[in-house]
């Protein structure tokens, strides 16, 4: 590619000139634009260094079709890399195509032939457009054809723009008149030599201006002899060119080179040109017949190369190249050789389209040429449309809809929707149903939208950085609606990481995905709007963003901590006046056994209990996925007999205790009291607090922030529980391993482990309806229990709220769990039997699930020193939580 | 009327060629640290605009101008000696978002008076001279691409009508007080060569000429503006307007700026200015780039001779705008290209023809 292309003689094509080129005139008066730009495309290949445009024809509306073919090369990366020459005869239409080109143009022509006033006033405008300007020599008497004419009309424009208008000498471009020769009137015959010599002296007199003519007239007379022509125009430049001349207006790539001309018509033509002998003009017209036949200059063929490759390939370029020009004949090609006309489309147009999203994400191709490949595609894909559907009406299917329907938007506050929209074609061209709500558009616009129309899909796009927080709200206002529909991400501040971190989880009901690129959109639509790869596909993408937010987790905490002070004061404060504590149903203890596995069948999460079995995929879906329903689908039918058999047999016998007690939050820890007195304390639960530092809004989180402050006087509860399914698994897990049936072993621990859950899910349930009563209202089905869409939560020590395990000591205690229900801890704070579940009860409708993250040696000291511990042996429990290296010396305590 | 160059841009050139001079840092950086709501936003006049304001921050000249005021003095007490008013977006175009077109000549003219006011108090209290650029953005159309792919020839704004709007912005931002005219961020050059020639025309209802500052953004891995040009043949395509500087913000930090401010640095016969953003935005679209570490990269582009003027951009804040004029302080300003006389034009790529 030219970085910077310097020259010493500017070659500006003329094949985009009405008024030169036969052929351009014909197809801009057709409005064949596409075919006009292909025009403009090969003289750039043919290598222009700057074009031509001129709409100078009676029958157009000139400044209508100037604007129009402007802003379509302006569209075309491959042309509008050189400058564009403005060419006309009216100033309208000049001024008109000056505000079409954001490069520095020439302007061709301004004259003196007004008067001084117009000619000051047009140049005035030139200046201030920012174009280099052609001043043709002609004045208020005409056109100037003599030396002297041609040299007194140039000085007086250059002093008027050089000297009153400050206009730069440098963007002066004079051209004194090519004209005709050899005409058989004897005064045109110096004509040549007048401009020569008006060359010579212009660079001489007037510094920095330079020297332009359309060079096709100095042979008028030979119109029909080609060869003839094209010998006269080299012969003349040459000459012209070695004075000076430093442009003109040539068609590139016809002319022959000045030494290659046979030399008997170079010195023929010469004579003419040079006005070197009286006959000069008879002898080239007895001798241009001679020529015409001659060996035709060859006309250098634009790149078409690439129209020998196969088929596909041609696609390929066609589409990264933006080539509108043979796309249906290539489609048509691909059509008769595909099985399926759809096949076209899925196989080599997205397989270009891939190629233009690597090389657009590759920093390869730039905007203007990624819009231009999307067209190309929508162009085959319109072209195969009528295939695709007489194919679909001989299988006898049904008029089929759009592919889907896709609510898109940039989001409030931002403005940015090239890439949005560019997205929207490329889906568009893949038959989806596109609704572009445009920019800034309110969250609540898009939801109501999306459900208005029954869309199957929103997305959204940004730029600006506020713009990802804007999304986050976006996808925590689906959740919050309802709404399962997938969520695209897209726009130049967004990531994967962001989407896997920020917005997928404010959104769990559905998926948010975040999709690189246009050429990417599609792909992610058809696998999320299509039943059988939908599963998969989220799982894949569930997976690797639970794999991106823990590596970002990880990286996080090795950052630094924000101090336990400065974590504190950023405590969630959850808000009490729209939510009043209920007091339990009792306070103390209550004990549950027997309870039956018929009835915690049902709140059995079938998902975990697959992922045991090394088949990562959502139930039910995994009953009938592809790869892995022939081994889920036994499996579970296994598993339903021995649950069944498990009840009516009694292998295993589930048990709870839960228990209630009034409580408060005193700084990260929660004090339990014996009555509603709330004057003895019975027992304290130690939490940690969060000490990422943050950088938004968000909270440094404990549990105790769920809870009213104790100097609130807001009367509050905490619960606890203890259950399991495990009271008989010792003796079951004997049996099978006696059978050498490991098979039934395995099967059966899982299914208590399942069972121990799905009764912490049942207990949760009737803590919350009747036995603490918090929710006595709430009506879920086992989908959204599984999916904890219930008000309050049950984290368990051990776990990411609160890693520390230890804290079961203190709730066994309380729960007297061994006495009630059998359930024992081991010296590592494992609980015995193993299939069980502990944890406490939260029922602030604020209260959510988080994750610690790591903490620092400040917390430690200040968490042993509560819980009486030693710092070490805290730090031992602690120890997959530490931001530090506990047997390294802090800093200040090294010296 | 003749028009006549302005006395400032002579003092400006003057102090150009002793030191570099040092502009302002984000604006946008420091009014979300305010936290406004949409109420903040809207203040007591426009509490029931029927769209929500939130987010249009040139607003704020109008209802929170204290704060603006505030923001302005700081970065003159961090070392800046020219402040950008907060008018970026204060076009009719711009503001039809929230339609608010009505109040784009008074948000110029309070935008410039407010830094012009701010300006005031630093000049009191040291002495220096300060200025004010009143800032005209991009708008957020584009005169040279079309928005419908389908239809590239279409436009979604014409030159005209940026003409119009930049001109009002260009009288509002002149009669509020500001010194200079910055036409800034230019993804796309057309606008940028509609802004110029509204300019023209206001300087020639004036009778006199401000100095005018221009800069462009280099938006992607390409090197390019967002409609196409490499650096040097944008440069070529505002030449004619005779800047008092030519040169680069936003979408680039310091780091990735460099070769493409190089590159103008080398080509320019004018001052070039340069402000990047605080390096590029994390994955949350942040811009954590320290102050250190900004203010040794931008007195890296001062001791490399590639700059006259610096500030800060994206992510910038008084705290950066001190350490750039710290870091830029022992460094001659760039001695001011002299390339041979050519004749230079532009499509997306520069063209040069020698004389």
């Amino acid at each position: 590619m030219t970085i910077n292309a310097a020259a010493n003689f500017v070659n500006i094509g003329e094949r985009t000139n009405v008024t030169g080129s036969a052929k351009f005139r014909k197809l801009i008066t057709a409005g064949d634009y596409t075919s006009a730009l292909a025009v403009a495309r090969d003289q750039v290949e043919n290598g222009a260094q700057v074009i031509d445009v001129n709409m100078d024809e009676g029958l157009l509306d000139s400044e209508k079709a100037m604007v129009e073919f402007l802003n379509l090369i302006a569209s075309e990366p491959d042309i509008a890399r050189v400058p564009i020459m403005v060419d006309s005869s009216k100033w309208s239409v000049i001024e008109a195509g000056l505000k079409c080109v954001q490069g520095k143009a020439i302007v061709n022509s301004i004259s003196l032939k007004e008067g001084e006033a117009s000619f000051r006033e047009q140049a005035e405008k030139v200046r201030r457009y920012g174009a280099a300007v052609v001043v043709m020599a002609f004045d208020e008497t005409g056109q100037a054809d003599t030396f002297q004419r041609k040299t007194e009309i140039c000085a007086r424009a250059y002093r008027i723009l050089v000297d009153e208008i400050g206009f730069p000498p440098e963007d002066i471009i004079f051209d004194p008149n090519v004209f005709a020769v050899a005409t058989g009137i004897e005064e045109h015959n110096n004509y040549g030599v007048d401009f020569l010599d008006a060359v010579r002296w212009i660079k001489a007199n007037l510094p920095h201006a330079h020297i332009s003519g359309g060079i096709s007239n100095l042979s008028f007379s030979f119109r029909g002899n080609e060869p003839v022509r094209a010998a006269m125009h080299s012969v003349f430049l040459y000459h012209a060119i070695g004075l000076g001349m430093d442009m003109g207006i040539v068609n590139a790539g016809a002319l022959p080179v000045y030494d290659d001309i046979d030399p008997e018509l170079r010195e023929l033509c010469e004579d003419v040109v040079l006005n070197r002998r009286p006959d000069s003009t008879e002898r080239l017209l007895e001798e241009a017949e001679r020529f015409r036949g001659g060996p035709k200059m060859e006309e250098k063929k634009a790149d078409t190369a690439w129209r020998e490759l196969p088929v596909k390939e041609r696609i390929a370029h066609a589409l990264v190249k933006g080539i509108t020009q043979y796309i249906e004949e290539d489609a048509e090609e691909a059509r008769r050789q595909a099985k399926r006309p759809l096949d076209v489309i899925e196989g080599p147009l997205m397989d270009g389209m891939n190629v233009v999203g690597d090389l657009f994400g590759a920093g390869k191709m730039f905007l203007p040429q990624v819009v231009k490949s999307a067209r190309v595609m929508k162009q085959a894909v319109a072209y195969l449309t009528p295939f695709i559907e007489k194919e679909k009406e001989e299988l006898g299917l049904t008029q089929k809809a759009a592919a889907g329907k896709i609510v898109m938007a940039t989001v409030k506050g931002d403005v940015h929707d090239i890439g949005k929209n560019i997205v929207g074609v490329v889906l568009q061209c893949n038959n989806y149903e596109v609704i572009d709500l445009g920019v800034m558009v309110p969250a609540t616009r898009i939801l109501e939208t999306a459900q208005e129309t029954g869309a199957d899909v929103i997305g959204l796009s940004g730029l600006i950085t506020p713009s990802l927080d804007e999304m986050v709200h976006v996808a925590a206002e689906m959740e919050r609606l309802g709404l399962d529909l997938p969520l695209l991400i897209g726009g130049a501040t967004t990531s994967k990481i962001h989407t896997a971190v920020k917005i997928h989880p404010a959104y769990s009901r559905g998926q948010a995905v975040y999709v690189q690129d246009a050429s990417r959109a599609v792909g992610v639509v058809s696998a999320l709007l299509s039943d059988e790869q939908k599963p998969q596909y989220v799982e894949g993408v569930r997976t690797d963003y639970a794999r991106l937010a823990e590596q970002h987790a990880r990286a996080q905490e090795d950052k630094a901590r924000a101090p336990l002070p400065t974590a504190r004061a950023n405590r969630l404060n959850p808000s009490f006046e729209n939510w009043k504590p209920v007091k339990p149903s009792f306070l103390g203890t209550r004990s549950f056994r027997e309870i039956p596995l018929e009835t915690l069948n049902q709140f059995i999460d079938w998902t975990p209990f697959f992922q045991t079995w090394e088949l990562p995929r959502r139930y039910p879906d995994i009953l009938t996925d592809e790869k892995y329903g022939e081994a889920a689908r036994p499996l579970f039918e296994d598993a339903q007999r021995m649950l069944e058999q498990m009840a009516k047999e009694k292998w295993l016998e589930a048990r709870a205790v839960v228990g209630f007690w009034p409580a408060a939050a005193e700084g990260d820890d929660v004090v339990l009291f014996k009555d509603e007195s709330r004057s003895e304390r019975i027992a304290t639960l130690h939490t940690l607090r969060q000490q990422m530092q943050r950088t938004n809004n968000r909270p440094n989180l404990a549990l105790a922030d769920f809870m009213a402050p104790i100097d609130s006087g807001i009367p509050d509860w905490i619960g606890g529980f203890a259950v399991t399914a495990g009271i008989g698994e010792e003796v079951m897990s004997e049996r099978f391993a006696r059978a050498n049936d490991d098979y039934s072993g395995i099967l059966a621990k899982a299914l208590a482990d399942r069972l121990a859950e799905a009764c912490a899910e049942y207990m949760h349930m009737l803590v919350r309806r009747e036995l603490w009563g918090y929710a006595a209202d709430e009506k879920l089905s086992n989908e959204e229990l599984i999916a904890e869409a219930y008000q309050g939560i049950r984290p368990a020590p051990g776990y990411p709220a609160q890693p520390d395990h230890t804290e079961k000591k203190t709730l066994f205690a309380l729960l007297d769990a061994p006495e009630a229900i059998g359930l024992t801890l081991t010296e590592s704070y494992a609980m015995w039997p193993g299939s069980a579940v502990s944890g406490l009860y939260f029922s602030h409708p604020e209260s959510h699930y988080f994750g610690l993250g790591k903490i620092d040696r400040d917390q430690v000291a200040d968490y042993a020193a509560r819980k009486g511990m030693e710092r070490a042996e805290m730090e031992r429990w602690l120890a997959p939580v530490l931001n530090y290296n506990p047997h390294r010396a802090a800093k200040g305590e090294a010296a | 009327m003749p028009i006549t160059r302005s006395k400032t841009e002579d003092t400006l050139r003057k102090l150009a060629a002793e030191r570099i001079l040092v502009l302002d840092g984000a604006m946008g950086t420091m009014i979300q640290r305010l936290k406004y709501s949409e109420e903040d936003y809207r203040g007591t006049r426009f509490s029931d605009w029927p769209r929500d304001v939130k987010g249009n921050n040139d607003l704020l000249i109008l209802t929170q101008p204290d704060a603006i005021r505030d923001i302005h003095l700081q970065y003159f007490r961090a070392g800046a000696d020219i402040v950008e008013s907060n008018t970026f977006s204060s076009t009719t175009i711009a503001q039809a978002d929230y339609g608010m077109e009505e109040l784009a000549y008074e948000l110029n003219v309070e935008g410039a008076r407010l830094a012009r006011e701010a300006a005031a108090i630093a000049e009191k209290e040291d002495g220096r001279p300060r200025f004010v650029a009143g800032a005209i953005g991009p708008t957020n159309r584009t005169a040279s691409i079309s928005p419908d792919v389908n239809n590239p020839g279409y436009r979604a704004v014409s030159f005209d009508e940026l003409r119009i709007a930049y001109a009002e912005a260009t009288r509002g931002l002149l009669e509020g007080g500001a010194d200079i005219i910055l036409i800034e961020t230019i993804f796309d050059t057309l606008n940028a060569k509609a802004a110029i020639v509204a300019a023209e025309e206001v300087f020639e209802e004036r009778g006199e000429r401000a100095p005018v500052m221009i800069s462009g953004t280099i938006t992607d891995l390409s090197g390019r503006t967002l409609s196409g040009q490499t650096p040097t043949a944008f440069w070529y395509s505002v030449r004619h307007s005779r800047p008092l500087t030519i040169g680069l913000n936003c979408a680039l930090g310091a780091r990735e700026m460099r070769a493409h401010l190089e590159e103008i640095a080398r080509v320019a016969d004018t001052l070039v200015c340069a402000y990047p953003n605080a390096g590029l935005p994390n994955e949350f679209g942040l811009y954590d780039e320290s102050p250190e570490a900004t203010g040794s990269m931008v007195g890296e582009f001062a001791e490399a001779g590639l700059v006259n003027i610096v500030g800060g951009c994206c992510g910038t804040t008084p705290d950066h705008i001190k350490a750039i004029a710290d870091a830029v302080r022992p460094f001659k300003p760039r001695p001011i290209a002299n390339p041979p006389v050519k004749m230079r034009l532009s499509g997306l790529e520069p063209f040069e023809l020698a004389s």
